[in-house]
């Protein structure tokens, strides 16, 4: 009877151990959750550098001070503080918000001050020893070779909650990239996390690697980037461009390599690093003329006369017009009430000479014969539907696919968007080409970033395709995306882009861009002086040399009055630079004389920034 | 030399195997509870003095020295000197508050040189020597009067009061185990099942008293509780007036004496019934009457709350301990929650956890087999004594070494409440291991004797 019950209550017990121990996994999970402490090695993240190899990302070590409080007991808190360069009262609160921090204990180390630089936290490493309890952990942290392109190379911070949600790579504290090149090529550059299994007691204290290290992994190295860009040509362009705002882009056309891209103002990339990076952030956020704003892929903007040359191959391809069909142009275009003005030149003209001398009248009259031929097209929104097909085509309208956060698309109007602004009382729509004329010079409702204009340069270069711009040149033991190696034809036939190509130039010769004329390349070139609000944008677009084009450049200046006045002499020294490497002595007192010319801008209250 | 050769001839060798594999096992469990990571893993250093494990090698090195000096001595001395072994036994444990120094708010530790000594450790087999000695007494039959069972109880119920006194609550409940002795020996099966009967009710009827059926103010607690007395209630009618509905058939001679009979264990029933009802709302009235953390630690043993960081926090460390090891275990010295202290008092109450996490499902159901077969055996060589002395004693040894071993385990399984009292031969320590070596050793000693009897 006694001998039976034991038996029964061990069985008992052999019943819950088995259950204990081999039915179910959460004690395993538990009891490693409990004694593993997975600590992250983190890689270092890839450099950056231009087309040439000259390094403008690098990683720089930074340091951490950590503590554990309960060691720190006794410490000369007052010459603490004087290495540290940190003042007694904020010692005080800091050591309140490590006690009340979620997770805290006094065992482990806590993060007391992050981010400092070897030279901010050199007398603490001299006389660490004096500070028992306190220790220092080394980081990296990005920096820049110099305070350029800060838009293009972008930054890093740390990572957002919704980031994290996003991608589980992340955990809390991680860095990610938050603008430009460090943030579409996060994956590439971050590289791949190690980690080391360590064992940790009940108290929180690590007592040594799990099984001496045998299932640690060690981290992969992010890659390193070559961009398309050239330094000394972003140089150029950020200096040209200081005290004026817009943008300068320049593209390598056979590959759709951005060389340059420029936006004004601008900021020092090495001042969003570490510690400051908040703060600055914030600042630059609330500053006038939105420092933040990349225009040269967000800006939007009136393309002026340099979007003529995209209506000269849509109606030449859909045969509206041929190379001579000529157009009057008394001072402008002129149809019953309505009349849009131009400068003195001959008239009647052809269509290479209305390129050159960038003739109002002539677009006009040719888009009107192509949105109010009603035997080619049955309805004005037919014209309207094939017009936009071609700029669509033609790289407008939607983001080109620049590999950068925040490309804006522009707008080109549709049948549609006429339709709702232009009807009658009825709400039918009632409109023709005439309501909608100004969109034949690039202004009215069209409106193009400067990248979208570069793009133009580089389509009309290669004589109709183009491939989507992009910064990055090579990617280290990987590949580019393949979209950034592929021609996209537009619907204009090549013909029809030679006309084109001569009547830029036509207008270096003798035309708007005779200042951009060089014997020792052939330049084409095309002005745009933009209307709105305030005084004219000064606007150029261009490439040389006409044969085997090597560069295609856009420039874009805010209320810098006619195109010749800055966009010409920009572009061409952007040429200049480019095709020869170097600026001529004479061509750097022109470029002096520029930077020391001023633009006045009405102070602006800042304009809110879009959500990236 | 004859006489010597069959004392020899006749110890029972099984049990000193499974004493010396169950000391063997206990080493490497408290090699596993004890080592600290990062130290070297080669016998040398586990054996060196200074660790604890060393300590250990040298309490069973001295344990096993004790089993053959017991061996060795001659039987008749324990029934002689039984009374006053346990005088004497009784003067140290009055002693022990007075020298003692607090460990953890116990006062039942006595400093000697380097040692410490616990003397509640032996006052178990000085107690059951008392018992056995009393109980072989000429003539007495434990059935005959109430007064000589209450001598019994009383027996150990003084050292169990004495150690209680030492704050030593656990080690005291051990010698309600004795009651199976008792029962072996003639008390009568309703004392041990009503006590019985009154543990499981105020267990299972507070472990489900938070669960309301629905409609209703009758807990499922309740509900279990009226189907254990049912259950009981059916089961006692059927052993006890079974025999009586046959017999009424039989001739109408004892027709009168039969009914007043049946009437007698009727009543009984009855009777048991009530006082099974009403000690089941009394005990959840008074349990709803007491201070919160007193209900607290109540509801914790009997697994209602879940306290990862209170009272429960052991018990949940030791599960999860165990449940780590799954089929084979860690590996020696590979278990992570004892080496890194997860478990509290893993190398003492806790020790089975090592077993668990290190040697896994394997090792511990070997260990648990092993206490089964030294168990069963204890009442194989109990029954067999030609003695009342030596069948009492043996009796004892097997009630106290069934209580440790159902107790511990079942608390570390998280089956039992948390009783603080050791696993015999694992958990660490000199006076549990030395206390364990007599109570066993005396028994063994005592049954090779036996052969003398039978000549």
């Amino acid at each position: 009877m006694l001998g039976a019950s034991v038996a029964l209550i061990i069985v008992v017990y052999l019943i819950r151990l088995f259950t204990l121990q081999l039915m179910s996994d959460i004690y395993k999970d538990r009891a490693d959750s409990n004694a593993f402490l997975r600590r992250i090695q983190f890689p270092a993240r890839g450099s950056i550098s231009d087309r040439n190899g000259k390094l403008l990302v690098f990683n720089q070590p930074a340091y951490d001070i950590m503590v554990v409080m309960k060691e720190q007991e006794g410490v000369d808190t007052l010459s603490l503080c004087q290495s540290l360069g940190i003042t007694p009262e904020w010692y005080v609160q800091r050591m309140e918000e490590i006690r009340k921090m979620k997770g805290y204990s006094p065992l482990t180390q806590q993060l007391f001050m992050s981010q400092l630089s070897a030279q901010e936290s050199s007398d603490f490493q001299e006389k660490h020893t004096l500070y028992h309890g306190f220790s220092i952990q080394k980081r990296s942290i990005r920096e820049y070779t110099g305070p350029w392109a800060a838009h293009l190379l972008g930054d890093v911070g740390e990572v957002s909650p919704s980031e994290i949600e996003r991608d589980d790579y992340y955990r809390s504290g991680d860095y990610i990239g938050k603008q430009g090149v460090e943030r579409s090529y996060e994956k590439q550059l971050r590289g791949i996390k190690g980690s080391e299994i360590l064992l940790r007691d009940v108290h929180g204290r690590i007592k040594g690697k799990y099984q001496n290290g045998r299932y640690d992994v060690l981290p992969i190295p992010g890659k390193n980037l070559t961009l398309s860009i050239d330094l000394e040509l972003q140089k150029l362009g950020e200096r040209l461009m200081q005290g004026k705002l817009g943008a300068i882009v320049a593209i390598e056309p056979a590959t759709g390599e951005v060389l340059c891209l420029v936006t004004s103002p601008t900021f020092d990339p090495r001042e969003m690093t570490g510690r400051q990076r908040g703060q600055h952030f914030a600042t630059l956020a609330r500053a006038p003329h939105t420092p933040l704003l990349n225009r040269a892929i967000q800006g939007i903007y009136p393309p002026g006369s340099t979007f003529k040359t995209s209506q000269a191959l849509t109606f030449l391809q859909e045969g509206i017009i041929t190379k001579d069909t000529r157009y009057p142009c008394n001072h402008g275009f002129h149809y019953g009430g309505l009349k849009v003005g131009c400068h003195g030149h001959p008239s009647p003209l052809d269509l290479v000479p209305s390129i050159a001398t960038s003739c109002n009248g002539y677009f006009c009259w040719g888009l009107h014969a192509m949105l109010d031929n009603r035997s080619k097209y049955p309805t004005v929104q037919d014209a309207m539907s094939t017009w936009r097909d071609y700029m669509v085509s033609m790289g407008f309208g939607y983001p080109l696919g620049i590999d950068l956060p925040g490309e804006k698309r522009g707008l080109i109007p549709n049948a549609e968007f006429y339709n709702a602004k232009l009807h009658d009382r009825n709400g039918r729509p009632h409109w023709n080409g005439l309501s909608v004329i100004s969109i034949s010079i690039g202004q009215g409702e069209v409106s193009l970033t400067p990248l979208q204009i570069c793009n133009l340069a580089a389509t009309i270069a290669n004589r109709g395709w183009f491939i989507t711009p992009h910064v990055v040149h090579a990617i280290q033991d990987g590949e580019l995306d393949p979209k950034y190696s592929k021609r996209r034809y537009t619907d204009v036939s090549p013909a029809h882009y030679e006309t084109v190509v001569q009547g830029m130039e036509r207008a270096v010769l003798g035309g708007t861009c005779r200042s951009a004329y060089t014997p020792n390349y052939v330049t084409c070139g095309k002005t745009g002086t933009a209307q709105n609000l305030g005084h004219d944008h000064s606007v150029f677009m261009g490439f040389a040399p006409k044969d085997n084009p090597r560069i295609a450049v856009a420039v874009y200046v805010e209320n810098g009055g006619w195109g010749a006045t800055f966009g010409v002499p920009f572009g061409a020294l952007i040429i200049e630079q480019y095709i020869n490497g170097h600026l001529s002595e004479a061509s750097e007192q022109r470029a002096q004389a520029l930077i020391n010319k001023p633009i006045s801008y009405a102070p602006l209250r800042s304009r809110s920034l879009p959500k990236d | 030399m004859e006489k010597k050769k069959s004392t020899i001839g006749s110890i029972d060798w099984l049990t000193i195997c499974i004493y010396v594999a169950l000391l063997a096992l206990g080493w490497t469990s408290i090699c596993g509870a004890c080592y600290e990571y990062g130290e070297p893993k080669d016998f040398l250093s586990l054996a060196a003095f200074s660790t604890r494990t060393g300590m250990q090698l040298v309490w069973i090195g001295s344990s096993l020295l004790l089993a053959a000096l017991i061996l060795l001595l001659d039987d008749r001395i324990y029934d002689t000197f039984a009374y006053l072994i346990y005088a004497l036994m009784l003067l140290l444990l009055i002693a022990t508050p007075f020298l003692a120094h607090n460990i953890k708010g116990s006062m039942s530790w006595i400093k000697i040189g380097p040692f410490s000594l616990q003397p509640a450790e032996f006052a178990k087999f000085a107690t059951s020597l008392a018992l056995a000695k009393f109980m072989s007494a000429y003539g007495f039959r434990l059935r005959d009067s109430w007064r000589n069972l209450f001598a019994c109880i009383a027996l150990f119920l003084v050292p169990m009061v004495l150690i209680v006194l030492q704050k030593e609550t656990g080690s005291a409940l051990v010698y309600l185990s004795l009651f199976l002795m008792l029962y072996r020996e003639g008390m009568p099966g309703s004392i041990l099942f009503t006590g019985i009967a009154a543990v499981s009710y105020i267990v299972v009827g507070l472990r489900y008293s938070e669960v309301h059926l629905i409609g209703t103010w009758f807990s499922l607690g309740d509900a279990l509780v009226l189907a254990l007395i049912a259950v009981y209630v059916l089961g006692l009618l059927y052993v006890y007036c079974r025999h009586t509905a046959l017999l009424q058939d039989a001739d109408g001679i004892h027709q009168a004496s039969l009914h007043a009979l049946r009437f007698k264990r009727h009543a009984y029933i009855t009777l048991f019934a009530i006082a099974s009802l009403a000690l089941h709302f009394s005990a959840s009235a008074i349990v709803d009457h007491m201070p919160d953390h007193q209900q607290k630690r109540i509801q914790v043993l009997l697994g209602l709350r879940d306290d990862p960081n209170g009272v429960g926090y052991n018990q949940i460390q030791a599960r999860i301990a165990i449940g780590s090891g799954g089929l084979a275990g860690k590996g020696f010295l590979n278990g992570t929650q004892t080496k890194l202290k997860y478990v509290p008092e893993q190398e003492t109450d806790f020790i089975f956890c090592t077993v668990g996490e290190e040697q896994g499902f394997i090792g511990s159901a070997a260990v648990l087999i092993l206490f089964l077969i030294l168990l069963w055996r204890l009442i194989h060589l109990a029954e067999r004594q030609p003695t009342v002395f030596g069948r009492v004693y043996g009796y004892c040894v097997f009630s106290i070494f069934a209580f440790h071993v159902i107790i511990n385990v079942g608390m570390v399984l998280g089956l039992m409440p948390v009783i603080g009292i050791p696993l015999p031969f694992f958990s660490y320590g000199g006076s549990s291991l030395w206390g364990f070596t007599f109570l066993l050793f005396i028994f063994l000693r005592i049954d090779a004797g036996r052969i003398r009897m039978q000549r």
